[in-house]
């Protein structure tokens, strides 16, 4: 996309073209947490509202309520920007910020169909875990900041409990890691093309255990129920955020609506396919018909925006889980929220990554047709003959030009 | 990694290098606000902000790998550590901190002899001083691939060293900058893909120091942490 926008603009401005491409991708990544938040909290007050048997929102917008958003938005706007007068002035009012930028950073590196990602790294599954673990920053500087202590109270449990549940988040992250060889979002998601009996949920029993604890460890590490302790309204009137009001209030919503899209889209690219839909309808066409469609640029965007939406699709089922989640269970204790983390998720997740790795050296049969392990493992050693590979082209067109060249003198 | 290359060429503004300068203010400007400020929890953030500049940077240079471990372990882990630290243990004289004259001296001295050798250290290698790393790969490449075109029209066979050296070279022009996770993974193993060239230092690895250290600061972790836990009172203590 850099190299596009360059084009248009003369030699020595090229710079400007990439800031073109940046600014519209920033512009997009942007749009992606401002709508799914969005939408998110208008069908968070729908599911919350159907299983508490009530409708929910039903006026502003016609009958499903459509716009309650807009109108919370507007009432947030109007609201007064309240500081308590014993805050730290300038990191009361950064900590919002703080937080909605660590959210943000990670959507960088997180590919919406194959290619389609707006910092293409080959480390992107590590970068996200480690950007994600600095959410917890503007937390503690919101809820020491405020000078309240219930916000200090509320800050510290989300910190105890996010830093605790990263440990067995890093484990499960690891299990497709170890299957597809690559800590590359954009390879994971192309490994599992094909029918969906390719996705990495059912690569072996063990991957199916680990999205179950990777799902719970990722509501507690975006603070939702029943992980909310840290704003249990009940004790702590509202956690760490109990002094914000208006917009900075809301950029810590907007914050977990983005992390918690994050996640899903996460779970999704791990183990449910990624942008690969259930049956691989653009791939078949493309095996049928190779001349035509093979090398199409149109045909491939065509199917890349069926990726996205699949890929949508698939994070915003997460995300309804998570509120399904939310309004169906009790909040845990402290003491129940650490003894899950350490007594259940840390151990399962561990045994299931020595299940998956015996099942992989052991080449139990696959229930799937991802590439077979002795073939991974070729293309891995693949990295270290690359330059011999190139070399021997190099050679073989040196030659053949000679030859070409000897013919016409 | 090739866009960003290729913007380094012959642009009149560069916007690597503007970026580059951005990122580098933010990181020593609040690098400086760290030790300027009173307030402790002040100071975390700057050093956090600093730190996560600095992560930039390493991005920038196209060291994924080490930019990500950066943040993660700096940036994530150790920062969210300090906090703790702070909050647990800061009374009223710990909060504001006040820079004595002896302090700055120091600081002065410690950072003025790290910069003397990152200084003699940047100048040491002469691949760093140009910023076109991949351009000149190239045109080795290239050079060497016409060298062997013309050897080839000579007549002249290709041996078996050069043709090596053409796949070595092809290999690094390939690769860019080094920055795979793999290799810097097996390099902790003990192959260092780097050195494949020279087949004695070819197989020098860190594995066994790496173990040592980590291992001896786990053990000062479970160490600190034995004396630091709450010491338990007597059953009978606490019906008295």
């Amino acid at each position: 996309m850099g190299e596009f926008f360059a084009g248009w603009f003369p030699a020595g401005w090229e710079f400007l073209g990439y800031t073109v491409a940046a600014l519209i991708q920033a512009f997009l990544l942007v749009n992606v947490i401002a709508l799914g938040a969005f939408v998110f909290i208008w069908a968070e007050r729908k599911v919350s509202g159907r299983i508490q048997d009530r409708l929910g929102p039903t006026r502003t917008g016609g009958a499903f309520g459509w716009l309650q958003s807009l109108a919370d938005g507007i009432k947030l706007l109007s609201k007064e920007d309240l500081m308590p007068k014993d805050a730290d002035p300038i990191l009361f009012k950064i900590a919002p910020y703080v937080a909605f930028a660590a959210s943000f950073a990670a959507f960088m590196a997180l590919p919406f169909a194959s290619g389609w990602v707006a910092l293409h790294l080959n480390i992107g599954l590590f970068f996200l875990i480690a950007v994600l673990g600095l959410e917890v920053f503007g937390v503690i500087l919101a809820g020491y900041s405020s000078g309240s202590k219930w916000s200090l109270f509320g800050a510290m449990r989300q910190a105890a409990q996010v830093v605790s549940y990263e440990v067995p988040l890093g484990i499960c992250v690891i299990v497709p890691v170890m299957i597809c060889g690559t800590m590359d979002l954009v390879a994971i998601g192309d490994q599992q093309r094909g029918l969906f009996t390719n996705w990495l949920i059912f690569h072996d029993p063990f991957v199916f255990i680990v999205f179950w604890v990777y799902f719970t460890c990722a509501v507690a590490s975006v603070n939702r129920a029943p992980f909310d302790l840290a704003e249990a309204e009940s004790e702590l009137v509202a956690g760490f955020l109990t002094e914000y009001s208006g917009m900075r209030w809301s950029l810590f919503f907007m914050a977990e609506y983005g992390s918690m899209i994050l996640v899903s889209a996460l779970a999704a690219i791990l183990f449910f396919g990624g942008w690969n839909g259930p049956i691989p309808i653009f791939s078949a066409l493309m095996d049928w018909f190779p001349d035509y469609l093979g090398n199409c640029w149109w045909f491939s965007s065509i199917a890349n925006i069926f990726g996205v939406i699949c890929l949508l699709i698939k994070a915003s089922l997460g995300v309804i889980g998570m509120m399904w989640v939310r309004w169906t269970f009790p909040r845990l204790r402290v003491d129940q929220v650490i003894t899950m983390c350490l007594k259940y998720c840390v151990p399962i997740s561990a045994v299931c990554l020595l299940g998956v790795m015996f099942w992989t050296a052991l080449g139990v049969p696959f229930f799937n047709d991802l590439l077979p392990a002795q073939e991974r493992a070729l293309v891995r050693e693949g990295w270290f003959k690359t330059g011999e590979k190139q070399a021997e082209a190099l050679l073989q067109s040196l030659s053949s030009s000679t030859d070409k060249t000897g013919d016409v003198e | 990694m090739t866009p960003l290359l290729a913007a380094t060429g012959e642009a009149a503004i560069n916007w690597h290098t503007v970026m580059f300068y951005v990122i580098s203010l933010c990181a020593c400007g609040f690098a400086v606000i760290v030790a300027m400020t009173n307030n402790i929890v002040r100071m975390a953030f700057a050093l956090i902000v600093s730190l996560a500049a600095t992560s930039g940077l390493l991005f920038l240079a196209g060291a994924y790998f080490v930019g990500a471990i950066q943040l993660m372990i700096y940036v994530g882990g150790t920062v969210v550590l300090l906090i703790f630290g702070v909050m647990l243990t800061a009374q009223k004289a710990f909060v504001t901190m006040q820079t004595k004259a002896s302090d700055w001296i120091l600081g002065l001295l410690v950072g003025g002899t790290l910069l003397a050798v990152l200084v003699q250290l940047v100048f040491l290698i002469p691949q760093w001083q140009s910023s076109d790393y991949q351009s000149n790969m190239d045109a080795e490449l290239i050079a060497f691939a016409k060298e062997l075109t013309s050897q080839q029209a000579r007549g002249d066979e290709i041996t078996e060293e050069q043709r090596r050296k053409l796949e070595l070279m092809a290999a690094k022009a390939s690769e860019g900058m080094p920055q795979r996770t793999g290799e810097i993974g097996l390099a902790l193993l003990g192959v260092r893909a780097d050195k494949i060239e020279n087949e004695e230092t070819g197989l020098a690895g860190y594995l066994l120091p790496f173990e040592i250290i980590s291992v001896h600061l786990l053990v000062v972790l479970v160490g600190a942490a034995f004396l630091a836990r709450a010491k338990r009172h007597h059953h009978g203590d606490d019906q008295r």
